[in-house]
């Protein structure tokens, strides 16, 4: 292959060849490699900044906040303190979730550059890669492109001549969905117990041992080197809507052909699930999906249409979130996946607070006895109080409302399921003597 | 006291609503305590006065508006909410009542609802935040969690079924007493509060668990063992007398037994919490070893015979006819007792009950207090001092809670930073986490290591006089006119820099030292070091330890000490001796004493313990033990504090003041027949004692005309106690003494603050209560903090002499203290007994290889004529060359302090 000329329309992938070792770091370069970060090094941090704002880049772990807001955020000139940290959040545990898998074994060099750049951008000298237990794989690509990177001076002092100092630690979790919580990971990274920590003060004035901290995506730094080589202007180019740049898209569930697709942010469902997930398999069709991994709210088939963008799937009803989709068929029991989903919801809860912790128990064994036909009238008046009472602002962090989306929107576009449980379950029970 | 005081400075107050009222309110304060403060009953779990706020239970929950036209409002929770100007919230809001019911009801689903078997049924904040929210209905169907139970000692009962996962007693025991052996496991609803495995729990402040925790999982288990609910208990305020710190506690009892000590809140003192000495040293008092019938021995030789009170008071009426009498008092009963002592026999024959060597430094200490330019540390002062220099002392064991405040007073720089950062101080783990290790300076210069050397600066063994040297290079480095140290190596001259440097550029020093190394040397360097803070212009705090809980007391009362009175025996001037609530067994070798005690003609001791010294009385009086009397102590801070009687004891057991009030009264004497006599004479007797009258007020104070009731308005089964006697009611004991009553009638509000009997209110049957009994959360007692200051620290003045320097002997004796063991009374009842150590022996690794000793190895010592045998253990942070004995432990003969040991190895 010969190094390219013309920006790359699929830039996150494009190095990546499926069934093909990740590249080193000669043929990471040759392919546009680092040019990211010798373009950053010659620019202010807080111009770099200002570029990630301008591209509309936003966050790809779910929630969208805008990367360069996050990172203004960080004190920054003579006052600020002397040690911050940036942090990679790579505890992908969301199910139906595998885009930063994707990124970290297929081309973890361009993970690492990015890194890079963040912390350039917020003046943190050091950088932590919180990666989820079970990526043995992307774990060791990452342990082999670190250390080529020391090597070669990509990390460590004085990068590529500069005056910048960045060290890299790739800490691999014990395996908890609530480290994917930013300020748990950061309590796991101090060796604390993963619970969430109170905001404010947000970790960008108190994060990593106290100090200033930024906490992005893998998929969110993946794209940072691209748009200081490209510039702002292809990124949002590269965009259907008004988010720039590319997203991994992803889908799951009895689709002909599951997988995760770089595509352009603002790529409709329909595109997704018909044109690069094949569409359901035989006989099946489709009632409903789940847009952006387990703890984003049900659409169905009348928002095929939606362009998937943080945006227009929030005025749909629900939350781009990842952007890797769980698809429900009419085959599949609603309440049997809901509660396949609260079971791992509950499980995940880190016990800190007392609705997530003891409220989602509760709801995964009412969805159970429903399933079972043994449930009654009122559990669905329960399930539905749940999901007000575990809602955002009433949970210590965003896990327990983020377990309820997938219920609420359950309860109200599949509500007839719930009730012909409850009604089965109830008749179950008057027929006994 | 509350979680980081931030009082010190004061803020312009803002304007909040709750419920449409509005309110003036400190914006530095949350909602959560804010609202309690106002009288609202707004439920909590997490949340607490000392430990701050964290957001985990979600329980008080209230509705904030956004401004005056937002009628929706949204949920906040109020621990987490500052008092901002403008704030608008309401707790009566329909989905903060929703919310607060519902959480009751979620945690509720794992609870096991055995409160009638629960020991903290009646009492507990589960139950009153249960009621309080309106959860009544059980809605949930499923499977409740299980738990396994652990066995963590002898102190506190585990059943963690009950657990409604608060997390206060990880944060307690953790974060705020710096205990590593509790944790939280697991995760989910299947969090678990417990140890590794079972075992004891180490921390020194375990017992708080029980009342830190909201519900039944931690429970007192010496409560358990014999247990009675807490509207069953009959209660008088009382003070701690296990050590001189005077933390305020709350005695219990039922049935002629006292079942318990519950910390009994204190602003300036113990605040929410006490020591494991105090909460369970109180077994002494049900012991078999009770002295409970007087009896008098006729014969030489012949065995003691019971002997009714007259005779008793007769007898030894006729022995003081004779002439020829000594009176021996004691640092460990009251003032009352001391002076009708003293006034019995006459000041100069009364004598002060401590060794010449020992009183001397009770009376530096009063000295030093006095003469400035020092102020006198409270506790809740020394929680805020921002450096502090620990001087010989080993506060964990002499005066436990004063080392729990100065785990407090190292966040000072952690909360510095918080209010840098704007993080509210009360946020609590947020303002750990800002601070991490950041901790405000703290040495601790002490002969062997201490439990606060984890949290301390930097550390310094040394013997006495090394630690002598130390400060004096200190009082050098901070006035130059004053003379070096002589002798010291380049590290010991470096820490003293550092020291000094800590101290100087400190808001609020604080040096905390005592008696406790037995050095007057010592006490003089400290006072050295006041004075020479004080002239380079900072005000230093000064916190100093006395052994015993009257120390203060009986110097202020004055008096020779014991070696004057047994000089007086051995020249055989005296028939009768007379010793109050003292076993001269501690405080004198024994085959000196033994010898001595030959030499009367009637040995009477007034003692509620069977003592060595009671066992040898010729006439022996039972007296009451601490919660069967009344009187006054004095606590390291020259606090004079009340303690009350909780219960009439049975037999002839009376207040050992009494005694010498009836016996003064059958010699035509008139001593008055009731406390407050002897408080009068007492206060009149030196002007330094005036204010004891103020301690609390006299047996003739009334609310509205009546007195305060010790039992609580529910107390049962007054009629059936006693009904296997006589099914009639008898009538209660009356009180010549004190405003309180043995009985359920009576004035149940307005108590002043030293005679609250009860923590009790409407609708808040548990400890946390105290809030209604608060001026502000975590402030003082409505009415003031209990107790008089009877020192007020003049303005500082010349200097001591330097003390001179002498190099330890080899083998000479460094005093060592053990929180279970050191102190006389506590070691008498089972649970605290079941954690001394065996004797042991403390000598530095090179000590022990010049002497061919191994770690281990059981040696036997001999010290002024007496052997012992002890475990040696060899520390490489003990002092070098001198040896370290556990003063006080059973099975440690007494002898003088700096008394050079023989010591070899026993081989079997």
């Amino acid at each position: 292959m010969s190094a390219r000329t013309s920006p790359p329309s699929k830039p996150l992938t494009d190095r990546i060849r499926p069934n093909h070792p990740p590249y080193g770091l000669a043929d990471y370069e040759r392919h546009g490699g680092y040019q990211g970060l010798r373009a950053a090094l010659k620019m202010s941090p807080q111009d770099v900044t200002a570029l990630m704002k301008s591209a509309g880049l936003r966050g790809r772990g779910g929630a969208g906040f805008p990367t360069g807001v996050k990172w203004s955020l960080v004190p920054m000139g003579e006052n600020a303190p002397k040690q911050k940290y940036i942090i990679a959040n790579g505890d992908e545990m969301e199910p139906g979730t595998f885009k930063d898998r994707l990124l970290l074994e297929g081309d973890p060099l361009q993970f690492i550059e990015g890194i890079t750049i963040g912390g350039y951008a917020i003046g943190a000298s050091i950088g932590y890669v919180f990666l989820r237990a079970e990526y043995v794989e992307a774990a060791r690509a990452l342990r082999k492109a670190i250390q080529e990177c020391y090597a070669r001076n990509r990390l460590g002092r004085n990068i590529l001549g500069s005056d910048f100092h960045f060290d890299l630690y790739l800490h691999t979790s014990a395996g908890r969905y609530i480290c994917g919580e930013e300020t748990a990971l950061i309590n796991s990274l101090e060796g604390k117990r993963a619970i969430p920590r109170a905001k404010p003060p947000f970790p960008a004035t108190s994060g990593l041992f106290g100090k200033p901290t930024v906490v992005n995506n893998i998929e969110t730094l993946c794209n940072v080197p691209h748009i200081v080589h490209y510039g702002a202007e292809w990124f949002r180019g590269l965009s259907k809507g008004k988010d720039g740049g590319t997203k991994i898209y992803g889908a799951s569930g009895k689709l002909r052909r599951p997988g995760a697709w770089e595509l352009p942010m603002g790529t409709t469902v329909r595109e997704i699930l018909e044109d690069h997930a094949g569409g359901l398999r035989a006989g099946l069709k489709l009632r409903g999906f789940l847009p952006g991994g387990a703890s984003t709210d049900f659409l169905t088939a009348e928002h095929l249409d939606v362009p998937m963008d943080f945006d227009s799937i929030a005025k749909a009803g629900s939350r781009m979130g990842t952007g890797m989709m769980i698809v429900l068929d009419d085959q599949t029991d609603v309440i049997g996946m809901v509660r396949n989903l609260e079971r791992f919801f509950a499980r995940e809860s880190c016990g800190w607070c007392t609705p997530c912790r003891d409220g989602l128990p509760w709801v995964e064994k009412i969805l159970a006895s429903l399933e079972a036909g043994q449930g009654r009238p009122e559990d669905l008046t329960i399930l539905r109080q749940m999901t007000r009472l575990l809602g955002p602002g009433r949970t210590f962090c965003a896990h327990a409302p983020g377990a309820m989306e997938p219920l609420q929107s359950a309860l109200g576009h599949f509500r007839l399921d719930f009730e012909r449980a409850a009604a089965r379950s109830a008749a179950v029970a008057g027929g006994r003597p | 006291m509350s979680a980081g005081d931030a009082r010190s400075a004061t803020a312009p107050l803002v304007t909040i609503e709750i419920d449409g009222r509005r309110y003036r309110v400190d914006p530095r304060r949350n909602l959560l305590e804010v609202a309690l403060e106002l009288g609202f009953d707004l439920p909590y779990f997490c949340w607490h006065p000392a430990l701050g706020s964290v957001g985990a239970c979600r329980q008080c929950a209230v509705t904030q508006f956004k401004d005056e036209n937002d009628t929706q409002g949204r949920v906040v929770m109020a621990c987490m909410t500052p008092c901002a100007d403008k704030t608008r919230i309401a707790i009566a809001h329909p989905d903060a009542l929703e919310m607060r019911a519902s959480v009751i009801e979620m945690l509720m689903t794992n609870h096991p609802h055995d409160c009638p078997v629960c020991e903290e049924g009646g009492a507990c904040h589960l139950q009153d935040m249960t009621v309080m929210t309106g959860h009544a209905y059980r809605r949930y169907r499923f499977h409740k969690r299980t738990h396994v139970n652990q066995d963590l000692g002898p102190f506190v009962s585990h059943e963690m079924n009950r657990c409604i996962a608060c997390y206060r007693c990880v944060r307690f025991y953790r974060e705020y007493a710096g205990g590593d052996d509790l944790n939280v496991f697991g995760a989910h609803h299947y969090v678990y509060f417990g140890r590794a495995s079972d075992g004891v729990l180490e921390s020194p402040f375990s017992g708080n668990l029980v009342e830190v925790c909201p519900t039944g999982v931690f429970t007192d288990k010496t409560y358990g063992e014999s247990y009675t609910r807490k509207w069953d208990l009959q209660q008088a305020p009382s003070i701690c007398h296990h050590c001189a710190v005077g933390c305020n506690i709350m005695p219990g009892e039922r049935y002629g037994r006292l079942k318990r000590i519950e910390n009994r809140y204190h602003g300036a003192l113990n605040g929410y919490f006490l020591c494991d000495r105090g909460r369970y040293g109180y077994q002494h008092v049900n012991a078999q070893g009770r002295v409970r019938h007087a009896a008098l021995r006729r014969d030489r030789g012949a065995a003691r015979q019971p002997v009714d009170a007259d005779t008793a008071i007769a007898t030894l009426a006729g022995w003081l006819a004779e002439g020829r009498v000594l009176g021996i008092g004691s640092p460990r009963a009251s003032l009352e007792a001391n002076y009708a002592l003293r006034a019995l026999v006459g000041a100069d024959r009364f004598h002060r009950g401590i060794d010449a060597e020992t009183a001397r430094l009770d009376d530096l200490v009063l000295e030093t207090l006095a003469r400035g330019p020092a102020q006198i540390a409270t506790i809740a002062d020394i929680e805020q001092a921002d450096a502090v220099l620990v001087l010989g002392e080993d506060v964990l064991a002499t005066g436990a809670r004063i080392a729990l405040a100065i785990r407090q007073a190292v966040r000072q720089s952690a909360y510095a930073m918080a209010d840098a950062a704007h993080v509210p101080r009360w946020q609590d783990h947020s303002a750990r986490l800002l601070a991490q290790e950041v901790k405000s300076p703290l040495f601790v210069c002490t002969p062997a290591a201490t439990g606060l050397d984890g949290i301390a600066t930097r550390t310094y063994r040394g013997a006495p006089q090394d630690l002598v040297r130390l400060a004096q290079e200190i009082v050098h480095l901070l006035d130059y006119t004053q003379p070096r140290a002589p002798g010291l190596d380049g590290d010991t001259i470096h820490l003293a820099h550092t020291i000094a440097e800590a101290l100087k550029g400190a808001q609020r020093p604080l040096i905390v030292s005592g008696t406790g190394c037995g050095s007057a040397a010592l006490l003089q360097v400290v006072a050295n070091l006041c004075t020479a803070l004080g002239r380079s212009g900072r005000k230093p705090w000064l916190a100093l330890l006395p052994s015993e809980c009257n120390s203060l007391g009986t110097a202020l009362l004055g008096g020779p000490g014991l070696d004057a009175a047994l000089a007086r025996i051995e020249v055989g001037e005296i028939d009768t001796l007379i010793v109050l609530e003292n076993d001269l067994f501690r405080r004198v070798p024994a085959p000196r004493l033994q010898a001595l005690l030959m030499r009367l003609s009637h040995l009477v001791v007034i003692d509620a313990l069977a003592t060595p010294t009671a066992e040898a009385a010729d006439l022996l009086l039972p007296a009451g033990a601490f919660a069967e009397t009344d009187g006054t102590l004095v606590n390291y801070e020259g606090r004079a504090q009340r303690y009350f009687q909780v219960y009439v004891p049975e037999g002839d057991i009376r207040e050992s003041w009494r005694w010498l009030q009836q016996v003064a009264r059958a010699r035509g004497q008139d001593l008055g027949d009731a406390l407050d006599a002897l408080i009068a004479g007492c206060a009149g007797s030196d002007p330094r004692l005036a204010r004891i009258v103020d301690a609390a007020p006299s047996a003739r104070f009334r609310i509205h005309g009546s007195r305060i009731p010790r039992q609580p308005h529910r107390y049962s089964g007054r009629t059936a106690m006693h009904a296997q006697r006589d099914i009639h009611e008898p009538r209660p004991p009356q009180d010549p003494d004190t405003p309180l009553a043995f009985s359920m009638e009576g004035a149940r509000t307005g108590a002043p603050p030293a005679e609250i009997p009860i923590f009790w209110y409407p609708r808040w049957n548990s400890v946390q209560s105290v809030h209604k009994f608060q001026q502000e959360i975590g402030g003082p007692l409505r009415g003031g903090d209990p107790g008089v200051r009877l020192i007020e620290p003049g303005p500082g003045g010349h200097y001591h002499d330097r003390p001179g320097y002498r190099a330890p002997a080899e083998l000479e004796t460094v005093w060592l203290y053990e929180l279970f063991g050191s102190e006389e009374l506590s070691v008498r009842g089972d649970a605290i007994a079941s954690r001394v150590a065996a004797p042991y022996l403390v000598l530095h690794p090179a000590t022990a290889a010049r002497l061919g000793l191994t770690a281990g190895a059981t040696v036997q010592v001999e010290a002024a004529g007496q052997r012992w045998q002890a475990v040696l253990r060899v520390s490489p942070t003990f002092a070098a060359n001198v040896a370290g004995v556990p003063r006080g432990l059973p099975g440690v003969p007494t002898f003088a302090t700096g008394t050079v040991l023989s010591v070899r190895e026993v081989r079997p």
